[in-house]
Order: C-alpha cells, then structure tokens, then sequence
C-alpha cells in the first residue's frame, strides 16, 4: 500500500492520473523562491521555455539575466553573483549543464564554495527523439563525485518544486536533476520533502517486505506500479523514493537492506556512478545484500518515444519486476 | 583615488622591488611554482595595493571593498607578496607558500584565505566570476565599488573568456575593469607561436569593451589608465597592461621558459644581488 503517513496522490493507480513535466514544477518553484527572497535571480543559456525559467523571467526581468548559448558563462558568472550575495539558480539541459562546464562547477561553484544552484533539465533517455547526443545519463555522476555539492533528482513536478524552495534556503551549491517528459503525479502539496531524507512511498499492508526498491527521479513511478503488481503476485516489497541523492539517507537505506535483505536500484541513468552506486556503497560498508542495478548499462541513447526508449533499455515496470524477481534468487 | 605624486611614484617604485625580492625568496623556498609573470605584474600589483584599491587590510571582508578578481591563479605569489606588503598577514608568512597546512596555497583558494575573492587556478574562469560581481552590482545599483579583474593573455585561447566578454559587453558593464597582463608568453612558448591573439585590442574593441593600452611598467601611464577607466561609462573596460615577463631579472626578462618554474637557490641569490642594485 501507498505510505498511508506521507499523503500520496490516491489517485496515481488510476489510468487517468495526472501528469505534469517534472521542470514544470521546478519553474513554478523559483517563482515562488523568487517571491520569499529578493536575491534569487535566475540565469539561462538559451532555453527559458524549456527550463520553465521563463516564468520566472516573465515574473522577474529585472532578476533575470539571459546567458546565450554560453552554459561554461551561465555557472561562472552565477558563482560571481553569488559572491555578491545573491542565489543564483542556472538553468539549461543537463547534457550541457552540467556536461560541457563540470570543471567550472568543480573549481567556481564547489570548489569556490559559492551558493549556486544548477538546475539540468532533459536529463535522462526519455528525452526521446532528440535523441542520444541530448539524453544525459552521467550527470548524477559527474554531480555526486564532487565535495560540497548537494545532488537532488525529484520524482514529479510537485516535489521539484517544494525542492527548488528548499534548495534556495540551503547554504551550500547543489544539483537539481530534471525530466522533460510529462511524468505523473505521485505526491501532493501534502507530502513532506526534506534535503537527505529519503522515504518509504510503498510498502505492505501487513509484515516485513522480501526486496527493498530503491528509485529516483521519475522512474519511481514505474517502480510503484510494479510493487503493486508483485503484491499482487505474493511478492512483498518496499519502495524508497532515493531524491536527495547527496547528502545520501544511510539510516533508512541501511535499515531498508536490513529489512529486506535484498536491493534493487533503479535510475534514468548510467549504472556506473549513479544514484545505484550511491546506495551500492553505503551497502558495501555497511550492511552488504544482494543488489540489481535498473538504468543504462554502459551505452548512449538513440531516438525513439519514452516509451520504447525505456522498455528498450530495460528500464519498464516488467524489467523492475524481472529485476525483484532475480534479487530473489540471490537472497542468502 | 588620490593624486599620484612623483615622491609616491619613487615610493611605489621601492615596494615593488621589495615585492620581487620576496617573490623570489618564496619561490626559492617553495621549491615550485610560477615566477615569470608573477615578477611581470609586480607594478602592476603595488599600484593598485598601494594606490588604487578601496579597501581595507585591516578590516578584509568590509562590504565596500573594490573587488579583485585574479583569474590566472598561477602568478599568486605576486598576489600574496602585494597583500602581505600591505598588511594582511605577515611577510613570514610568505615562505609557507605551497606547504602543508599553509593558507598560501600553490593557486589560491578562499577556504585556506579567506581574503581573496575567488579560489582561481585553471584559467578562463576568473572574468566570468568578475562579470558577475559586476552584474550583481548593477542589479543592486551599488556602482561607486569596482570590480577589477587581473587576467592573463594565454587565458584568452579558453572559449568561456570570450563568453564572458561578450556577456560585459551586452551588459554594459562599466563598474568592470580587466587588467591584462600582456607578458607574451604561456607556458609552452611565446603567444603569438601558441595561438596568436593579435590584433588584441581589436578583438576587445569589437566586443564592444573600451580598450586602454598601457607599459605596466610606469606607474603614471597605468594610474592613467585606470583614471580613464572611471571616467568610462556605457562600455567596460580593458587595460591592455605591456608587461616584461620576468621583469626586474635581467637574464631571465622575455624568456618564456620561466613561466612555470622556480630560481634554484644560486639563481635566487643572484636575482636578488641584482634587486637589490635598484636600491
């Protein structure tokens, strides 16, 4: 069953339920970020309509400052601003930003300890049919091996935009990872978000779950449809919804592993460095289980719709089941 | 900004001599580091410590201070000296330059000292930070403070320099003043050899910056310079600074193998014989 303590939308089993871009929620949250605080100003490299930032920008001209197509200017000048006091938010495809300027982030923005928040939209292979050039699938890689940097992926509009409130509060730089593709509703205004706390949205009605799910961004929904089905089939499990990815929740993914004695992790995302990692080496450590990694497997994207692309990808609500089904087996 | 007398000339002449020969006591005890265009921009430095700058060693985060952006983090040992000859810390101090646990790190980082604006070494990145700055202030109309960028002439093959002059120049960034150091040389040989970067000026003038060009070695022509530079509006500005790499060191003044190296002991010593002539 849904967490009944963390007011989940009823309605996400429903056929009809609603759905809205994940940078859609971002874009409404800086306005509103840009309402409680007068020095937050957003910056963009060309794609305000795309980023949502032009609600912003529509909101806030004299705050808005327009970059060109110039994503290694969008963060250094962001990490200048900051020197000054303001709350930079920048914004452009995550390809892009944080692809071509990682070392301006690493030594400007991290290294530099200034207040920047980098927001990456079209992360992930459901970007479609731009296809691969366009589909980042190393951004949460190339975020979480940096020191001083927060890495957070929401799981649909809602959460990202009580995030992007959240992150303009914090004091340190940090990632917003952003999905283009219309993605349903799994939570509500209800729904309590916090910077490292990771949570339980799925678990059984009644006694221990066998396999413990652990999901960011907008694949999480996927992962509850499937925990749902497997009920269904007599396999109990947990599904954890991993957004803050840095600073990583230890506690409650040790105490899932503890649970379940077996993990599976599932990303929009290269295995190799990704949130899957993350959670490989808080186990590692500390509590080692069996683990299946769900997300790209050492290739680029191609173009295709969601839809194929993730299927083809084995990323679908059946390749989560296979996945629930293999860790199974491995279980000691 | 005060008048700049010959009898302050002469004075300023003295401190940067002091600062070279600290220069190369650093880099001798260090061991490592970059001495030709540190010794290169050693005017250039005292006269914006000592004569230019709004700020206040005493007082280091004061909220009016002018901002000093250094972009090529590597000539840091001319930073440090200057900032320690103007009271920040100690002239000690300077001989801790690249070791363990030192606040003088080998470029310089903000969370070791806390009284430079930017932690800056790889290169292209200091006057995007400085657009900013300079941005954020005319966001804030807090005009009067300066932003003042020092950068080198090899940063102009990295792409993100030039975003960051088109950027000043659609802004209109008059509270904005980059320093070139023309020293003519990188680390792999002169400039013009690497990847030329003349007509430069041109190439400044065409992003719609007011260019000034200036010897980085007189004192009155860059006080001059910068006098213009204020009185500049609707454009930012360039100070196109001709500087000796080296300078100060006859044997060693031009030559781009000292870029990146340090004077042995004997070389130190030599040098500094040589500095101290200047007397």
């Amino acid at each position: 069953m849904l967490n009944p303590n963390l007011k989940l939308n009823p309605k996400v089993f429903n056929q009809d339920v609603e759905q809205v871009p994940i940078r859609k929620g971002f874009g409404q949250g800086l306005v509103i970020a840009g309402e409680q605080n007068k020095n937050v100003v957003a910056l963009c490299a060309d794609l305000i309509e795309s980023t949502q930032m032009n609600l912003f920008a529509e909101k806030f001209p004299e705050r808005f400052i327009e970059m060109g197509v110039a994503e290694q200017n969008l963060v250094t000048v962001a990490s200048g601003m900051s020197a000054m006091g303001k709350i930079p938010f920048c914004a452009s495809y995550a390809v892009f930003s944080p692809g071509r300027n990682w070392e301006q982030i690493r030594t400007t923005i991290a290294y530099n300890d200034r207040k920047v928040v980098i927001a990456g939209s079209h992360a992930g292979i459901s970007v479609g049919p731009d296809g691969g050039s366009h589909q980042a699938l190393e951004d949460i890689a190339l975020m979480r091996v940096l020191p001083n940097i927060d890495v957070i992926s929401p799981c649909d509009a809602i959460q990202a935009k009580k995030a992007t409130i959240a992150l303009a509060k914090t004091k340190k730089p940090a990632y917003i990872r952003l999905a283009r593709e219309k993605t349903p509703i799994i939570t509500t205004e209800e729904t309590p978000f916090e910077i490292g706390k990771a949570q339980i949205y799925w678990m059984p009605d009644v006694g221990l779950a066998q396999v413990g799910i652990v999901a960011t961004g907008a694949l999480l929904y996927r992962a509850i449809i499937a925990a749902k089905e497997l009920e269904a089939e007599g396999i109990k499990t947990k599904v954890m919804n991993l957004s803050s990815i840095k600073p990583t929740d230890n506690e409650e993914i040790i105490k899932l592993a503890k649970e379940t004695k077996a993990i599976i992790t599932i990303e929009e995302h290269q295995i190799a460095g990704g949130m899957g990692s993350a959670v490989a080496e808080v186990l590692a450590k500390n509590y080692p289980v069996p683990i299946e990694f769900i997300g790209i497997h050492d290739k680029f994207g191609q173009s295709g719709t969601p839809n194929e692309l993730i299927k083809h990808y084995g990323m679908d609500k059946d390749s989560i089941k296979e996945a629930v089904k293999k860790v199974l087996k491995r279980k000691v | 900004m005060a008048f700049l007398s010959d009898k302050k000339i002469e004075e300023l002449k003295k401190t940067a001599n002091d600062i070279r020969k600290d220069i190369i006591r650093m880099l001798v005890e260090a061991g490592s580091g970059h001495t030709a265009g540190a010794l290169g921009m050693a005017d250039v430095f005292t006269l914006f410590y000592f004569h230019i700058l709004k700020h206040d060693p005493k007082n280091p985060t004061w909220e009016e201070r002018d901002r000093v952006v250094l972009s090529n983090g590597h000539i840091c040992p001319v930073l440090y000296a200057t900032m320690a000859h103007s009271g920040y810390f100690s002239i000690e101090e300077l001989k801790t330059l690249r070791k363990f646990g030192a606040r003088l790190q080998g470029h310089p980082h903000r969370e070791y000292l806390p009284y430079v604006e930017t932690s800056s070494g790889p290169l292209g990145a200091g006057l995007s930070q400085a657009v900013g700055m300079a941005l954020a202030d005319k966001m804030d109309l807090k005009e009067d403070r300066k932003i003042y960028c020092f950068m080198s002439d090899g940063e102009h093959d990295e792409g993100n320099t030039w975003e960051a002059i088109m950027l000043a120049g659609k802004n209109k960034l008059n509270n904005l003043i980059a320093i070139v150091d023309r020293n003519n040389i990188q680390i792999d040989g002169n400039t013009e050899n690497i990847m030329p970067l003349e007509p430069l000026a041109d190439k400044w003038k065409s992003f719609n910056w007011h260019v000034i060009e200036a010897n980085g070695h007189d004192f009155k022509a860059l006080n001059e310079a910068v006098e213009e530079a204020h009185r500049t509006y609707e454009k930012p500005i360039v100070i196109i600074a001709h500087t000796i790499p080296s300078k100060g060191v006859k044997e060693w003044e031009g030559d781009y193998k000292w870029h990146g190296i340090p004077p042995t002991r004997e070389q130190g010593e030599m040098a500094l014989k040589e500095l101290d002539l200047n007397r």
